[in-house]
């Protein structure tokens, strides 16, 4: 009598056994994919640092070293063994969480990546927020107003923010809204007088003055953020606004639109439930890769508004040969676009039901 | 539409509240310093380590030294600071110096002798890169036991065979020369590195500063040592922003927001100077641009070549366009300022003359390479001196390349000219003496690549002889008259022509006085400021 039950149980049994094995291989595959191209990334991240035309030695020791001591360090950064051996050995550090000590800086890859990254992650996050609400509306505005004289206001608007260099907008806006105007806080993350003010919870200054209770200390950080935030969110706006005009053209064109419209549904349905409701999932993409853009580090708004974030920090690292900095900074970039994959794909399951 | 029409509105009503929300200060207060200036060069705080600008300026502000220069009279030179006096032995190779009393360091911890031995025994021991500023008087890791030796309150240095007094306490002001806390540094040691790991992102001075934050790339920020010896600063705190960027620089300097701007371009200096609360103050620092031409080259290594050479230069053409502000015309080897330091220009540009020596030596024809690092102002030196030379029948090739590809070729002695900059490495003549007009084995296989006469392959016969003289010369009138000599000498018969000296242009809120970037001396002074 214990067979038919137990294989009754089975046949219950068997759906679940058999979804559960296929998030565990869904997950491994995920897992598996992202260490290698972790790997991937490392491995050739290592191999432009040895090719660069900088010496690492030198980069450290100064065009003065004397040759014993450039001897010394040579073998002291394990160069003098083959470039695989050093690769392997860097791994298996990064393995055991170790990244290295920064020549530059003399601390720790690790602390200085908690540092910097969050400086980058505010301000990225605020830039695309403002990308994502001004330029989606904007978007769908054009599409829906196409060929008028506000959908050409619209494409010159993500045109000049195509074609204008950050640099020169950087300088013009600082010299405007912090010269001229005195509207935002002048370079940095925050005044003077309120620098090491709030205890460092999260890096997110925003954040942590508020948890803290700080308002003067939010209220200032606010003043610094606007206005390079405003500059990358403009960026953002650009690419999102053109993007979802494209998209919404498309839609818009179909013929369930058509439809929808003779059946008597209220315009704002048409577009914002119809239309828009389908272009979500391509959307979520543009905007992801537009914020990994932005989370990578834009050097130049980082060098005009003196914002320690990790583009310039990888940068700088990158021209002083710090390899361990360098390749430190590279696994953040790259885990960054990864989790934004990842992040992708949930919401594509959210939003798209053919995903689930 | 209405929605979106209230969505735009609510963005725009929300950003301009947090717009308005911008405090505004139209200065910073009297008690604080604030400088924008360029610091990722910072790789280390450790005296015995530290080796670059932005680092030298935080040491020179949070150690105090044997002895040290007056940053409202540098001119003075050398002067004590921690050592009250000091004495010379009658075969000149030991100085033995007698310690202030009352000075504490930053801890409380009273300044000894002790802390002198331990703390330039240690930075001969460690061997970092500027090591061999200490390691030139024969001073070893393992003979430090015996040559530097504290006796209670004096401390003696033994050096291995005599030197001018004046060369081994120039060499004191140095950075590596900063006395460190022994007690607080060796309770922070690691695994026997004499708290080397520690010191390069903490301080343990007796300077008018102690450092109380260092963020590689975004600020230093220093309080006031209130039982400075010399009294406490005016500033009671100064915070160095790291600010990249000239035009960023300057905006905040014209805002008031910060008092010294330490990077501006000869554009934002022309623009900032015409506002009334701003002044700019003009140093000359010790970085010499300089050109110079391969012995081994048959055509090169004639006398009256190289004499052609240094009419080739436009000095003031150059001077007054795109180096205007940037650099000062200068042609011997040692900046001005330095003992020994000499202001005669015997070079202008004269196409005829050179012309007229070029035929002389029987040259004509003439087709060389000069290797440039890729900095712009020297690509610019480097074409104008194309043109220049071409109108004597030169044909000058330009290549451009990184440190690494043009330096590498300099030291192998494969260019025909590099024309590059040289900073000194300490506050002595010898610093650039033993470099420019010094080579004792030019052979190849000895690799002397350290001798900028070696990498242009070039032996300076008995000039060798004057330079070893004068760095043992004890009279500080005599050993300045020796330079003058030598460098006369130099200037027109070496393969050097020394064309530039550095000029630092440093904007400063009016209300700002005393302050000083150090010169071509030493590092920026901050306790003597006030406002």
């Amino acid at each position: 009598m214990a067979s038919p039950t137990t294989a009754k149980e089975g046949r219950q049994l068997s759906p679940f056994v058999s979804k559960s094995a296929a998030f565990t291989s869904s997950v491994l595959r995920t897992l598996g994919s992202i260490l290698i191209t972790m790997i991937g990334l490392l491995f050739i991240t290592f191999l432009i640092g040895r090719v660069m035309p900088i010496d690492p030695v030198i980069a450290v020791l100064g065009e003065r070293a004397s040759k014993s001591a450039y001897d010394a360090m040579f073998i002291e950064m394990g160069l003098d063994k083959p470039l695989l051996v050093q690769f392997f050995y860097y791994l298996w550090d990064v393995a055991h969480g170790d990244f290295g000590i920064s020549r530059l800086t003399a601390r720790p890859v690790i602390d200085d990546v908690m540092r910097v990254f969050p400086a980058t992650l505010e301000l990225a996050t605020l830039g695309t927020f403002i990308g994502v609400f001004i330029g989606v509306p904007l978007g769908v505005l054009a599409a829906v107003k196409r060929g008028t004289i506000i959908d050409q206001i619209i494409r010159v608007i993500a045109l000049v923010g195509y074609s204008m260099p950050i640099f020169w907008l950087g300088l013009v806006g600082l010299l405007v809204f912090y010269g001229l105007l005195d509207w935002v806080g002048g370079p940095g993350r925050l005044g003077i007088f309120y620098v090491d003010l709030v205890p460092t919870v999260t890096g997110l200054i925003l954040v942590d003055s508020a948890l803290d209770g700080q308002w003067d200390v939010f209220r200032d950080a606010i003043s610094h953020i606007v206005l390079p935030a405003s500059l990358l969110g403009y960026y953002s706006l650009a690419y999102i606004s053109r993007m979802t005009r494209s998209l919404m053209l498309e839609q818009l064109s179909a013929e369930y639109i058509t439809t929808a419209r003779v059946k008597g549904l209220s315009e704002w349905t048409v577009i914002w439930r119809h239309a828009f409701g389908n272009i979500k999932v391509p959307l979520i993409t543009v905007i992801a890769l537009s914020y990994a853009g932005l989370l990578e580090g834009s050097v130049l708004t980082e060098i005009i508004f003196s914002w320690p974030g990790i583009g310039s920090y990888i940068t700088t690292a990158l021209l002083s040969a710090d390899m361990a900095a360098v390749l430190g900074g590279t696994v953040v970039v790259g885990l960054v676009f990864v989790c934004l994959n990842i992040f992708s794909d949930l919401l594509y399951k959210v939003f798209d039901p053919r995903a689930k | 539409m209405k929605q979106f029409s209230k969505l735009l509105v609510g963005t725009a009503v929300g950003l301009a509240l947090a717009l308005g929300a911008a405090p505004s200060y139209a200065a910073t207060p009297d008690n604080m310093l604030v400088i924008a200036n360029r610091i990722d060069d910072i790789t280390t705080l450790d005296p015995a380590e530290s080796f670059e600008f932005a680092g030298s300026d935080v040491s020179r502000n949070v150690y105090g030294k044997l002895v040290n220069f007056n940053p409202l009279d540098l001119a003075a030179g050398y002067e004590p600071d921690l050592a009250a006096s000091w004495e010379v032995s009658e075969d000149g190779k030991t100085i033995t110096f007698t310690m202030r009393e009352g000075v504490n360091f930053h801890s409380g911890n009273p300044v000894t002798a002790a802390d002198v031995e331990f703390s330039l025994r240690r930075a001969v021991i460690l061997n970092k890169t500027p090591a061999f500023i200490l390691t030139q008087f024969g001073f070893t890791p393992e003979n430090v036991a015996e040559t530097i030796v504290a006796d209670g309150n004096t401390i003696s240095i033994t050096t291995d065979k005599k030197y001018a007094t004046s060369f081994v306490l120039n060499c004191l002001t140095s950075t590596i020369g900063g006395i460190v806390d022994m007690k607080t540094v060796m309770e922070n040691e690691v695994d026997g590195d004499m708290g080397n790991t520690w010191l390069k992102t903490n301080t343990a001075g007796s300077g008018a500063y102690k450092v109380l934050s260092w963020k590689p790339n975004e600020s230093v920020t220093m309080q006031s040592n209130e039982s400075f010896y010399q009294g406490a600063p005016a500033m009671e705190r100064v915070i160095v922003r790291h600010v990249q960027e000239s035009a960023t620089q300057r905006l905040m300097l014209e805002k008031g927001d910060i008092d010294i701007a330490r990077n501006l371009n000869p554009e934002d200096v022309a623009g900032a100077s015409k506002n009334e609360d701003v002044a700019i103050d003009d140093e000359l620092r010790g970085r010499l641009m300089y050109m110079s031409f391969n012995q081994k080259h048959p055509e090169l290594s004639k006398p009256k070549v190289l004499l052609a050479m240094k009419y080739l230069i436009d000095y003031e053409g150059m001077q007054n366009s795109f180096l205007n502000g940037q650099y000062k015309i200068h042609q011997a080897f040692l900046p001005r300022t330095y003992l020994g330091e000499i202001d005669d220009k015997p070079f202008t540009l004269d196409i005829e003359k050179a012309k007229g020596l070029l035929a002389e030596a029987g040259v004509s024809d003439l087709e060389i390479e000069v290797g440039v690092r890729e900095a712009q102002e020297r690509i610019e030196i480097a074409q104008s001196l194309q043109n220049t030379m071409g109108q004597a029948g030169i044909k000058l090739n330009i290549t451009v390349g990184t440190a690494k590809q043009i330096l590498t070729r300099y030291r192998a002695r494969e260019l025909d000219m590099y024309m590059g900059a040289w900073g000194p490495d300490y506050p002595d003549p010898q610093t650039n003496a033993g470099t420019f007009a010094y080579n004792p084995d030019n052979s190849d296989e000895i690799k002397a690549t350290g001798f900028l006469a070696y990498r242009n392959a070039w032996d300076p016969g008995d000039m060798n002889q004057a330079v070893e003289a004068a760095v043992i010369e004890s009279d500080r009138d005599k050993r300045a008259a020796m330079y003058e000599e030598m460098q006369r000498k130099h200037q027109m018969e070496s393969p050097f022509a020394v064309m530039y000296q550095k000029i630092e242009q440093t904007g400063r809120r009016s209300n700002v006085s005393n302050f000083t970037v150090g010169g071509a001396i030493t590092a920026a002074s901050y306790w003597p400021v006030t406002k």
